[in-house]
């Protein structure tokens, strides 16, 4: 049998969308999943670690700056320098940014609206351990649902994420193209998720977990967790059904 | 004890649509004489410290590594010398 990915989706007062991450690790895609609460410094042996969205610590002061103190986070921010798969999504990409493990931070939208909906993302690098199930250019429909993930960061910082390609996935329109009317939120570049330069941290403001379970009809999360859980067992044995679905 | 009065506001360089819609609604008062507003955040807090100089390099350390992120956000404090500590 192959050997299941262990999953550790971390749990901080304000967290709400822990247990959709873990239902779909768990469930929909049958690996090993477990809560990590943010006042315990261990991350027990999980291979991913999975920060959700949600309002850790009420939003207070900034999204994610209290998160970033969390007992839990020191270890996180370890694990990550040593090369460990982080995946932080909305709030875990907000968390991401202001622990310094990833460029850049996310303004509120330029709306100043909180924004709940089915969004465009075109795949930019499909050659990351997140991405690995999706094709260059593919475009996938997630929902996104926040007040703050306006991505900014300077000139120079752009130039980099451009130059190494750490730029995962921009808002696109169905076609595609990244407008600015595709745009939710202001992003500089209609950028949505970025990769550090190692390729092992990734945040992202989508919601890959609200569409991976075919009860809701909607998959395209799925390819991220594919792709991840690739990475870790595909060594051992070949994913089949996965390559033939891509075909 | 030294009592700090710091603000945070986004950098200039940033867009603040708060402060433009603050500014617009300020605008349809028929006030057109007010430009450039910009929203911040006031916090306050104690110092228990032997001088102002190492009231000034504590506030200094909490504010860039916690009340203002240096990439989006600028800081200002004044440091007051009270004889109890303010507030609760």
């Amino acid at each position: 049998m192959r050997r299941k990915v262990k999953f550790g989706i971390v749990v901080f007062p304000g967290s709400n969308c822990d247990h959709d991450a873990y239902h779909v690790c768990k469930h929909v895609m049958q690996q090993d999943a477990q809560f990590l609460w943010h006042k315990e410094a261990d991350l027990k042996g999980s291979d991913v670690v999975i920060l959700p969205g949600g309002f850790s610590y009420g939003d207070y002061l900034r999204c994610g700056a209290i998160a970033r103190f969390a007992p839990v986070m020191q270890e996180v921010i370890r694990f990550a320098n040593e090369g460990g798969t982080v995946l932080g999504i909305c709030n875990g990409f907000q968390i991401l940014v202001e622990a310094g493990l990833l460029p850049g931070v996310l303004l509120r939208n330029a709306s100043l609206t909180f924004v709940c909906k089915f969004v465009h993302l075109r795949v930019e690098n499909p050659n990351t351990r997140f991405t690995t199930q999706a094709r260059h250019g593919e475009i996938l429909r997630i929902p996104i649902a926040h007040g703050e993930g306006n991505y900014f960061t300077d000139p120079d910082t752009l130039h980099r994420l451009e130059y190494n390609k750490q730029i995962i996935f921009r808002y696109c329109n169905s076609e595609g193209e990244a407008t600015a009317e595709a745009n939710p939120n202001g992003s500089l570049a209609n950028i949505a998720g970025v990769i550090n330069e190692a390729g092992n941290v990734l945040g992202m403001m989508p919601h890959p977990e609200r569409a991976a379970d075919p009860l809701l009809r909607h998959t395209d999360g799925q390819k991220i967790f594919k792709s991840l859980i690739a990475h870790y067992v595909l060594d051992e044995q070949p994913l089949v059904a996965v390559e033939s679905e891509r075909s | 004890m030294y009592l700090a009065k710091i603000t945070v506001t986004l950098r200039k360089s940033i867009l603040d649509p708060q402060g433009k819609a603050v500014e617009h609604a300020i605008g349809t008062m028929g006030l057109g004489t007010i430009s450039g507003v910009r929203m911040g955040k006031y916090i306050e807090l104690n110092v228990d410290a032997a001088d102002e100089h190492s009231a000034h390099s504590i506030v200094e350390e909490v504010c860039k590594k916690l009340l203002a992120n240096p990439i989006m956000e600028d800081y200002h404090f004044e440091l007051e010398r009270v004889k109890e500590r303010q507030g609760v």
